[in-house]
């Protein structure tokens, strides 16, 4: 399904499922209700991350609490994991019984267990987290959607495919006799999801035709973003595309052949003998029909899954799902892959650095001018300001980012990069204001009667007397506010800025694993935040008297 | 007749909402040395800032030369520039610039208020401190001045515009017994020049010393004694 997102990082599976799940609860209530449509997005935005920060504790109270029991020893049940955000035909609630999972994986999910003589239990993971957790145990099978990818071939005990699906150009319908392929789209912007093979086809047409691939977190903001304008296509499977396609309207897809890939299902590789068997029983059932009447009921038979169990059900046992498509790259050893990834982690840490320093001086610059607007202006203004620096400070700052690029689209569509900005420097300007707020405050009166006395005037004041010294009082509390912003920075990564997180997030994702990109990453932070925390300690040194 | 420099004309001040001082009359004329003085909170500090445009005062009339303020309301704009041009004040804890040097705090007003360019506000500047005999620390922060130093360089900054009237309030309060007699040397040198000095102090010995006449703050009233012969 790849319905969302690359690998994340646990902390951060609250922010990612946020967008999934939002889209889908804006997408239901712009349609049903008929509300205004970014005003529901806005709502089901904060709904949603409420549901997905309580869904982000509920894994980690569940990976802290369930011990790590082997599969094997609980083979009365067939546990099987997926993710019920990525909604239909994947694996979606009941709408008649929350309590149960519907949705083509589920009925594959029954078919194994019976032939297995065991009872299917659905166990939630996000999205990005099913391959980590199946291979610590905490159930016997990734059944959601997952595609075959050599990265992920190499380090799970994948089944033999059970779905084939084509990759789909989506552009707006104005354009659909200019953009027919992706030779069409030299220079333009087209959006995917990460770590999906829609990603690696993008990024083959990025060195052959020039295409700008744009990562997104989900499947629902590439087709929104599209329809706005910001895009001018979208990669996905056709699964995927032919459900935004029938909700977002205004979009068409284009019938051109890109590539074809493959739904599996993932074992741990210690259960291979396990996997063997669910080979035989998904053989079985494409060649008795079973498969093909579970893909007809969702309307997902096509002549090209068919084919594929022609060719697949001619095999007998073994483990075909290892030969079954044959991968576009050969998987990647850690110390290879870092030399491809590294350039890229530096390439992503300098827009971190770039974005948080432009980030900083805006928000000093607004934060100043807040402050000074406080301490010297009218009620009504002063009223005003603090009006602001409370909404900003109360607010999350994933949400203001949602409300700047999302919700100001009907009205202005700023580029990620110039949202991403805005949007950090905004938020800190009203932290940078109190700061300069304090720091004006606590300079003795004394200096501000002597400046009166000769004559200055109170912007004079300001600008010789008074703001000099409270910028070395507010010197510490910068430094502290400049190094959350550098990690801050990697929330941008939800409107398809790729920073350093975001980087190393698409590196884990591809390889399989968080502890060299992990490191990696931390490493970058490191050298960017330490220097500038000792520089603002001789700062505060040379300054300490004044 | 030399008209005078300052002149306070049924002057009544309050603290707090608490009446301290009515109807006080004074003039003071060029090249006068006046102590004010008077026991603790009983206003003397308060009537220096209302003279100096820093406080509104609650009645009378305070002319300063040609600039006349009225009560109620702090000078401001055209009549708050003039004043400062008739009126310099040296501050009990001095109160100079933390964040500029000596020679910066002296030369500040004379940039930015007065229009002088900054080469000159420098040679004027460090000219007055070394007639004040603090010129070889021009390049001091404040926090890095003793109090004797601190004290001249707040008084040289108070001269820099060249005001007819300098206020000072205690200025002895923070001197040794030889620095208190540099003051006087120093105070009588600037009264010398023509200058119009109206010190706050409870330092008898030193208004004994230095000051032509005593103003005397005392129940709410302003008390004159005779000039001295």
């Amino acid at each position: 399904m790849v319905s969302h997102h690359v690998a994340d990082s646990v902390t951060r599976a609250g922010g990612v499922s946020l967008v999934a799940a939002s889209q889908q609860a804006a997408a239901s209530l712009s349609c049903q209700a008929g509300v205004a449509p970014a005003l529901s997005r806005v709502s089901a935005r904060i709904l949603a991350a409420a549901i997905g920060s309580v869904r982000a504790w509920t894994l980690l109270l569940l990976i802290v609490a369930v011990p790590a029991t082997p599969a094997t020893a609980q083979n009365s049940e067939l546990r099987w994991g997926g993710d019920a955000e990525g909604g239909a035909p994947f694996v979606s609630a009941d709408p008649a019984d929350g309590t149960r999972v519907v949705g083509f994986e589920a009925d594959i999910a029954a078919l194994l267990a019976r032939s297995l003589k065991r009872t299917p239990r659905f166990i939630q993971s996000g999205f990005t987290t099913l391959d980590a957790a199946v291979l610590r145990g905490d159930f016997d099978v990734i059944l959601s959607g997952i595609e075959d990818l050599p990265s992920r071939r190499a380090r799970l005990a994948l089944t033999m495919p059970y779905y084939e699906f084509e990759e789909r150009l989506t552009v707006r319908a104005a354009d659909r006799d200019r953009f027919r392929s992706l030779a069409d789209l030299t220079g333009r912007r087209v959006g995917t999801l990460g770590a999906t093979l829609a990603a690696e086809v993008l990024s083959e047409a990025q060195s052959r035709e020039g295409v700008v691939p744009v990562l997104y977190e989900d499947d629902v903001h590439p087709y929104e973003d599209l329809a706005l304008g910001r895009i001018d296509a979208v990669v996905l499977d056709q699964v995927l595309a032919e459900r935004s396609v029938a909700r977002t309207p205004g979009l068409v897809n284009q019938s051109t052949h890109l590539a074809s890939g493959h739904y599996v299902g993932g074992f741990a590789p210690a259960q291979s003998s396990l996997r063997d068997q669910a080979n035989d029983i998904l053989r079985a059932a494409m060649r008795d029909g079973t498969l093909q009447r579970i893909f007809e009921e969702y309307g997902m038979w096509t002549p090209g899954v068919a084919a594929l169990y022609a060719r697949e059900s001619q095999g007998s046992g073994g483990n075909e799902g290892d030969a079954g498509a044959a991968p576009p790259h050969p998987a990647l050893s850690t110390a290879a892959s870092l030399g491809i990834y590294l350039p890229r982690l530096l390439r992503a840490a300098l827009i971190t650095l770039a974005l948080s320093c432009l980030a900083m001086i805006l928000a000093v610059a607004v934060g100043l001018l807040i402050a000074s607007g406080r301490v010297y202006g009218a009620r009504w203004l002063r009223a005003l300001l603090a009006t602001y620096v409370e909404v900003v400070r109360g607010t999350p700052l994933l949400l203001q980012l949602f409300v700047i690029y999302f919700g100001l689209a009907a009205v202005v569509r700023l580029p990620a990069l110039i949202a991403a900005l805005l949007g950090l420097a905004l938020n800190y300007a009203a932290y940078e204001s109190e700061i300069y707020r304090g720091a004006l405050l606590a300079v003795p009166i004394g200096q501000l009667d002597a400046a009166r006395a000769l004559g200055l005037t109170d912007m004079q004041t300001l600008r010789l007397v008074r703001g000099p010294q409270a910028l070395r009082l507010a010197l510490a509390p910068m430094t502290n506010d400049f190094i959350a912003l550098l990690k801050d920075s990697s929330l941008v990564s939800v409107i398809t800025v790729v920073e350093l997180t975001k980087a190393t997030s698409i590196f884990a994702a591809d390889i399989g694993s968080w502890v060299v990109p992990g490191l990696a990453c931390a490493l970058m932070y490191l050298a960017l935040s330490l220097p500038l925390a000792h520089v603002a300690r001789r700062l505060e040194r040379r300054w300490s008297h004044a | 007749m030399t008209a005078p420099v300052l002149a306070l004309d049924g002057l009544g001040l309050s603290r707090d909402g608490r009446a301290v001082l009515a109807e006080a009359n004074a003039t003071l004329m060029p090249g006068e040395l006046v102590a004010l003085m008077g026991e603790s909170g009983a206003g003397k500090t308060t009537m220096i800032r209302a003279i100096a445009g820093l406080d509104p005062f609650a009645a009378g009339v305070v002319t300063v030369g040609p600039v006349r303020l009225t009560h109620g309301r702090r000078p401001s704009g055209a009549t708050q520039r003039a004043l400062y041009r008739q009126v310099g004040i040296v501050f009990q804890f001095h109160h100079l610039f933390a964040n500029l040097t000596a020679l910066a705090n002296v030369g500040l007003a004379l940039v930015h208020v007065h229009g002088v360019d900054r080469a000159e506000a420098d040679r004027r500047a460090q000219a007055l401190l070394d007639r004040l005999g603090v010129g070889h620390r021009a390049l001091a922060l404040p926090h890095e001045l003793s109090g004797g130093e601190a004290q001249r360089v707040a008084i040289a900054r108070a001269l820099a515009v060249d005001p007819p009237l300098l206020l000072l309030d205690e200025p002895t309060a923070s001197l040794d017994q030889a620095r208190r007699g540099e003051l006087a040397i120093l105070l009588r040198g600037l009264v010398a020049e023509g200058r119009t000095l109206l010190a706050a102090t409870h330092d008898v010995e030193f208004a004994r010393a230095c000051a032509a006449r005593v103003l005397t703050l005392s129940a709410g009233r302003l008390l004159h004694d005779e000039p001295r012969p």
